[in-house]
């Protein structure tokens, strides 16, 4: 059995205790980077969502876990709104597989 | 195309065609996997877009209602309502097999302590707005788990379709060209060969009959000085 983590700045991350999650505040990227890092390496965790701001930021240690089939690390957008930073994450998916960006072309 | 070093023999040009044969084989496999794992992959990366957005839009409302919460009553006993869930939440992964990709598969199980309602804090010292945001947020989740498992989804089979498109490539461009010009250069080398060892025996003969004849023509001389 695992468990869901969230991973955030207090504002964002407070209401997804009351759903059970594990909540991790963080008050800046590297704080989350290494509580992702500890999460992941604990390996109790298949979900591990990340505020869009802090993902941002960590782009390069984020990368390291795309390839693996668990944990998913996935960013949803935090207090301050959608910054288009997950689409973009899915356009850059497509761009890999496919050659070209051809969901998004617009 | 650079042409292999090997050595120019008929067994050699026959393994070499029985590798091109294998890699022929091999590619039009690939190409039929590539293809799949595209239409597979396109289907669940649609899917993931469209979640992406509505659970965006949630979260935002969601946020909002939260931050309305949080307005009216003080952090302190915001983080008390909040801090020690009645839910807790485990998920169970299983595990799909999409063209050879594991792919995982989240089902969620509420764990709550007795079966009333979700909220986990007494209705006095908090607003209504808290219970509303966190109905919110409970009717999001699905959508939430939903993504993440399209979201590692679609990471995967990108991985692996990058791996099938470079294999296929690979084989495609560099692999089958090579042994083509390989088998052609072994052939055109036999061939030569061929045309050599000809043209020596016809030297050959041409120098046995040249010394044929000579033979004779001492003989006839010999014969002839030898008579009269």
């Amino acid at each position: 059995m695992y468990k869901i983590a969230i991973v955030g700045e207090r504002d964002s991350v407070l209401g997804f205790m009351a759903l059970g999650f594990s909540v991790h505040e963080a008050t800046d990227a590297e704080a989350a980077g290494k509580a992702v890092q500890a999460l992941v390496k604990s390996g109790e965790y298949a979900v591990i969502f990340l505020t869009e701001n802090y993902a941002m930021q960590l782009e390069d240690e984020l990368a390291k876990y795309k390839d693996l089939p668990l944990p998913a690390v996935v960013s949803i957008p935090g207090q301050g709104g959608s910054t288009g930073y997950g689409m973009n994450n899915i356009r850059s998916a497509v761009e890999r597989a496919v050659g070209a960006d051809i969901l998004f072309k617009e | 195309m650079a042409e292999m070093r090997v050595n120019p023999t008929r067994m050699e040009m026959k393994r070499i065609q029985t590798r091109y044969q294998t890699a022929r084989k091999g590619h039009k496999l690939l190409k039929d996997k590539r293809d799949e794992l595209m239409k597979r992959f396109l289907d669940v990366v649609r899917e993931d877009k469209q979640l992406r957005e509505r659970v965006e839009a949630a979260l935002a409302k969601v946020y909002g209602s939260f931050t309305v919460a949080s307005a009216v009553s003080s952090p302190k006993m915001l983080e008390e309502a909040l801090i020690c869930p009645k839910k807790e939440c485990e998920l169970k992964v299983d595990y799909q097999n999409v063209m050879s990709v594991t792919v995982p598969k989240f089902q969620m199980r509420v764990l709550s302590e007795g079966n009333s309602d979700s909220y986990n804090y007494g209705m006095v010292f908090t607003s209504g707005e808290l219970d509303s945001s966190l109905r919110e947020l409970g009717e999001v989740m699905e959508d939430l788990l939903r993504m993440a498992e399209l979201e590692k989804t679609a990471q995967l089979l990108a991985e692996e379709i990058e791996r099938t498109r470079r294999r296929v490539n690979a084989l495609e461009y560099i692999l089958m060209p090579q042994y083509l010009a390989t088998i052609k250069s072994i052939k055109m080398k036999l061939d030569e060969n061929e045309r050599g060892n000809t043209t020596r025996l016809m030297k050959v003969k041409d120098m046995m009959l040249a010394a044929q004849l000579n033979a004779g023509n001492r003989d006839d001389e010999d014969g002839e000085t030898e008579e009269p």
